[in-house]
């Protein structure tokens, strides 16, 4: 599964051969942007510098494991980023990302991969994959975002599925996306990952356009139901047991994908934010991710805001993408 | 060759908290698969029985190490190579008559069972004397299973300790020794060290009668042996220690001292013949410290064939201890069963040699405390025969706190049992592997 989804162009979903930098088709550089980095150096231990790391992939001087290519990743395409880490409790990093520039914007896809399934980072690295590779294709040919969201989710459902033995053996992940455009913001998503609006200015804005910070997904999650039954607070619900939960994801068990699919206007500059419960379970205020992440250019911000998740304990992967926005008329904004 | 197939598995907790730096991890090594037994042409075996003057008190030892012999060589396959040797104040070759192996067949074994008919006791016990011979008959076949039964009933006393320690350490990783002492009138410490040194057990025959099928047993298990010389060798990162290296079943052997330095942070242990048998270690590596969040192999161990004249050395299998730090209470507190079970097993074969030799010192508290620690440790892992020695020597009033009372009267054969079998281990609780 993992080969079908390498060997297509991440922007344009054509077919492409190991070895080539650019794709034939659209020109997207490849190996670079949407995957995650090449392993340092062959043999250089990342710990004391020996040359002597084995093919287990220990350090034959000091013993230390070697960090995993993907344990910390980052990726960045003109203009926009996203970090994803391991963060300190797991044993690797289930999460995946995927970035692509679109024109006039950028697409992003971040899946997060369920832990009580089995392979689960392989799950959230097909969907990411598969989700970003339909989106820039349709996007490229000129599809309306809404409609591209749409179709690039339930296309990562499918990639998610086919890895699957067996519909008890199912690899499953959450799956969120965000495209966008000159004053506008189309997100989807399945489960509870999240997009977010980090606004530039605060004042209040029109009806139907987006203003100051705010959520822009709403969790598929027991959390999210009982809070929208009034049940529970939302503090009460985040220290349930359940609040992790979650209602809907992509994998071969799920009975059917339903993407939420909403499109914004945006009357100021700002950034969307598209992350892992990793980064929001430490902050999950719009207004408080926005404070973290301050203004730094896009790269810098997506570290900061993981560095944050880390020093709060890290207890899961985190996974942040920054896509700044324009209002329309060119006007460029950082967060 | 047939060559059974070796499995490495490592069973730990990997987690330490921050600042943490000893690991521990019981390593176990299995050998399985079809015929397990080397060609007979590849082993040697050496029987060696005491002829001291004290062997024909009463009548009945001496003929019975003779019937124990016998067997013996009546287990031996054909084509094994073998020798009878008999021992008093010096060593002397009862079958062949030259200091050779001979091809055991029908015509060899029925000379040697004359031979063994027409053995006397008279003179001294000098158990180093048996062993240099042993070892000069050993010499020409250094490349296949070599084992030695050896037979004592009394304490060594016609050399000095150092004279057999100087033996022990020439003739240790030359052959595998198990030894054997009838009747009550021999030092279980100093059979012990022989033992210990030759990579063999030891036990106690307090009745002579017994001795015939123990013989067949030993001489079988050594006919199982399919490769000779097994080597331990464990791999530690340049900044750590190797605390100690012991195997803890099925008994209890510390390893630590017999390290062979084999690369620049890589050291050898000699583990001797292996047949279709798992043996199990306990390893415990001095790690330095690292940040929580990286993970290190503490130790890589393999188990390597070393070559013979114009081979290769072989790696049969090989399993990695890890370190892993953690903030994580719940993992790095977590204690790995095995672990807690053969560390307890450790100390119960400490606490009732120690026990034993306070008893017979005199000090009666020591005695008490000591194997009062012991019913407890041997309850906690199910170490049912270990329990029943230990009831002969003390009355047990409560074995979950270790509250004993020493008996008055012990029989010098159950002391001595319970000495001897201090080692021996069993595993987890449940017969888990």
């Amino acid at each position: 599964m993992g080969k079908t989804a390498d060997a297509l162009c991440p922007a344009c979903a054509e077919v492409v051969y190991s070895g080539d930098e650019f794709c034939e088709a659209c020109g997207h550089r490849l190996g670079g942007a949407a995957a995650p980095p090449a392993p340092a150096a062959a043999g250089a231990c990342a710990g004391c510098g020996a040359p002597a790391v084995d093919a287990e992939g220990y350090c034959g001087v000091c013993g230390l494991k070697q960090p995993a290519a993907r344990d910390h990743f980052e990726v960045e395409v003109p203009g926009a980023a996203g970090v994803s880490d391991r963060g300190r409790r797991h044993s690797r990093n289930e999460d995946f990302l995927a970035l692509v520039p679109s024109p006039g914007g950028f697409a992003a896809v971040v899946c997060d991969g369920v832990g009580s399934s089995p392979d689960p980072d392989r799950a959230s690295r097909a969907a990411a994959e598969a989700g970003s590779a339909a989106l820039a294709a349709r996007l490229a040919a000129g599809e309306d975002p809404e409609a591209a969201t749409r179709a690039a989710v339930l296309r990562a459902a499918e990639a998610v599925a086919a890895l699957a033995p067996s519909p008890q053996e199912a690899p499953s992940c959450t799956y969120v996306s965000a495209v966008t455009g000159p004053g506008t913001v189309t997100v989807g998503w399945v489960g509870d990952s999240r997009a977010y609006w980090l606004a530039s200015g605060g004042g209040p804005a029109a009806d139907g356009v987006l203003g100051p910070s705010r959520q822009l997904t709403d969790d598929d999650s027991w959390a999210a139901i009982m809070v929208a039954r009034g049940a529970l607070t939302e503090a009460e619900a985040e220290a349930h047991p359940n609040a992790h939960v979650i209602t809907g994801w992509l994998g071969a068990d799920a009975e059917q994908v339903t993407p939420h699919v909403r499109t914004f206007a945006v009357d100021r500059p700002g950034t969307v934010l598209v992350c892992s419960d990793g980064l929001w379970n430490y902050v999950p205020a719009a207004d408080g991710l926005a404070a973290v992440a301050g203004d730094a250019a896009p790269l810098e911000a997506a570290r900061t805001l993981v560095r944050h998740a880390l020093e709060a304990g890290g207890r899961d992967n985190i996974t942040v993408t920054l896509l700044p926005v324009t209002v329309g008329n060119g006007a460029g904004g950082h967060v | 060759m047939s060559e059974p197939r070796f499995d490495v598995s490592v069973d730990q907790n990997k987690y330490l908290p921050a600042g943490g730096t000893e690991v521990h991890a019981i390593v176990s090594v299995e050998a399985s698969g079809g015929a397990v037994a080397a060609p007979p042409g590849a082993a040697a075996e050496v029987i060696i029985i005491d002829t001291s003057g004290s062997m024909s008190y009463p009548a009945t030892k001496l003929r019975s190490a003779v019937d124990a012999a016998v067997a013996a060589v009546d287990t031996l396959r054909d084509g094994v190579h073998f020798a009878i040797i008999a021992g008093n104040d010096t060593a002397r070759m009862v079958y062949p008559a030259s200091n050779e192996l001979v091809t055991a067949s029908d015509a060899t074994r029925g000379k040697a069972r004359a031979a063994l008919r027409k053995l006397k006791a008279f003179g001294g016990t000098a158990i180093g004397s048996w062993l240099r011979l042993a070892d000069e008959l050993f010499d020409a076949h250094q490349d296949g299973v070599r084992h030695a039964i050896l037979l004592t009933d009394g304490k060594n006393q016609h050399e000095t300790d150092e004279e057999l320690d100087a033996v022990l350490f020439r003739c240790g990783g030359r052959f595998v020794c198990d030894c054997r002492g009838v009747g009550t009138d021999w030092k279980v410490a100093e059979l012990r060290r022989v033992a210990s040194a030759l990579l063999g057990s030891v036990d106690i025959v307090a009745d002579p009668q017994d001795l015939v099928a123990d013989f067949q047993a030993m001489t079988e298990a050594a006919m199982g042996k399919a490769v000779a010389d097994v080597l331990l060798r464990v791999w530690t990162p340049q900044t750590a220690t190797l605390k100690f290296v012991k195997q803890v079943m099925p008994s209890v052997e510390d390893l630590t001292g017999r390290r062979v330095q084999s690369g620049p942070q890589a050291g050898d242990y000699p583990l001797g013949a292996w047949g279709a048998e798992s043996r199990d270690y306990h390893l415990c590596v001095e790690v330095a410290p690292n940040e929580v969040g990286k993970e290190l192999r503490a130790a890589w161990v393999k188990l390597v064939v070393p070559g013979g004249a114009g081979q290769e050395e072989r790696v049969l299998a090989s399993g990695n201890v890890l370190a892993a730090w953690t903030d994580d209470e719940a993992e790095s507190t977590r204690i790995n069963a095995r672990v807690a079970h053969y560390t307890g097993q450790a100390e119960l074969a400490d606490v009732i040699q120690q026990g034993l030799r306070a008893r017979e010192e005199g000090d009666l508290a020591t005695a008490t405390a000591r194997l009062g620690r012991a019913v407890q440790l041997a309850d906690e892992a199910g170490n049912d025969p270990i329990t029943a020695l230990l009831r002969k020597v003390v009355d047990v009033e409560d074995a979950a706190t270790g509250t004993v009372r020493l008996k008055r009267d012990v029989a010098k054969a159950d002391e001595m049992s319970l000495d001897t079998r201090s080692t021996k281990t069993v595993r987890t609780r449940g017969g888990g592997a």
